[in-house]
């Protein structure tokens, strides 16, 4: 949470970056504690793994002395900041308020669950085949995209 | 044993936070952390349901929405180094190539 504010205050991409780790880290820890194992192993590779190296990466292709001169925040920051701070109120109040209606009561047992790696292979491959493969498409696309995207002439 | 709610309540939290990021920055690349951000703290809230409900369809979705990060972030760095190399910029108000 902390490190996830630091994420959006550092004026220094790079601290910024690093900081995400910590914050994808901690949502992997998080992962854990609710039984999530096998998101967890995929939070830490593919997340903190994969996704981080494509942002350094791409935050040393660029010329990073230009961005530290510049002014970080936009002119109307605090406009924006006022209202995601209304938009966070109203949801606070919504799930305090709502809190009761919802069955929000005792989660099922940790002993009574099966092994969660296994169960999400059997949910995704039997009820969600479909949108797997299409997952798997939008993926390949995305690989094109960037790469063409990349590419000094199109 | 944790409660749902607190999952809740972090999960509403992280979102705000990339909620701010998004608004208030002016760098492309932070904008597109706080993206990072929002999808995680979504994802908090699918698995936290899905550990309460006891079942793994949660833990499906999230991993569709780990792909479609993914997916994004590919495309969007893409998009950042095409705009890097035409102007030299890394300022989100600066591209305005398709305003009139």
């Amino acid at each position: 949470m902390i490190s996830a504010v630091l994420v959006v205050t550092r004026r220094n991409i790079v601290q910024s970056a690093i900081f995400l780790i910590t914050a994808l880290l901690a949502t992997a820890g998080i992962f854990l504690q609710l039984h999530a194992e096998f998101l967890f192993i995929v939070q830490v590779i593919l997340y903190a793994g994969g996704i981080m190296v494509l942002f350094v990466f791409v935050i040393m292709l660029i010329n990073l002395d230009v961005s530290l001169h510049q002014v970080q925040f936009n002119r109307q920051w605090w406009l924006g900041l006022v209202l995601a701070l209304a938009l966070g109120a109203q949801l606070t109040v919504a799930i305090a308020v709502g809190r009761s209606g919802l069955p929000l009561g005792e989660p099922v047992p940790a002993t009574m669950l099966e092994p969660s790696t296994e169960l999400v292979g059997k949910v995704l491959f039997g009820e969600y085949m479909l949108p797997f493969e299409i997952a798997s498409i939008l993926l390949l696309v995305a690989m094109i995209g960037a790469v063409v995207m990349a590419k000094k002439k199109v | 044993m944790i409660p749902t709610s607190h999952y809740l309540f972090l999960s509403l939290g992280l979102f705000t936070v990339g909620v701010i990021g998004v608004v208030t920055r002016r760098n492309v690349i932070i904008i597109l952390m706080s993206i990072e951000l929002m999808l995680n703290a979504v994802n908090i809230n699918l698995v936290a349901f899905s550990r309460l409900v006891g079942s793994a369809e949660g833990h499906a979705f999230a991993i569709f929405i780990i792909t479609d990060a993914a997916a994004e972030a590919a495309v969007g760095l893409g998009i950042i180094i095409a705009f890097f190399r035409n102007r030299e910029t890394l300022l989100g108000d600066e591209m305005d190539l398709l305003k009139w």
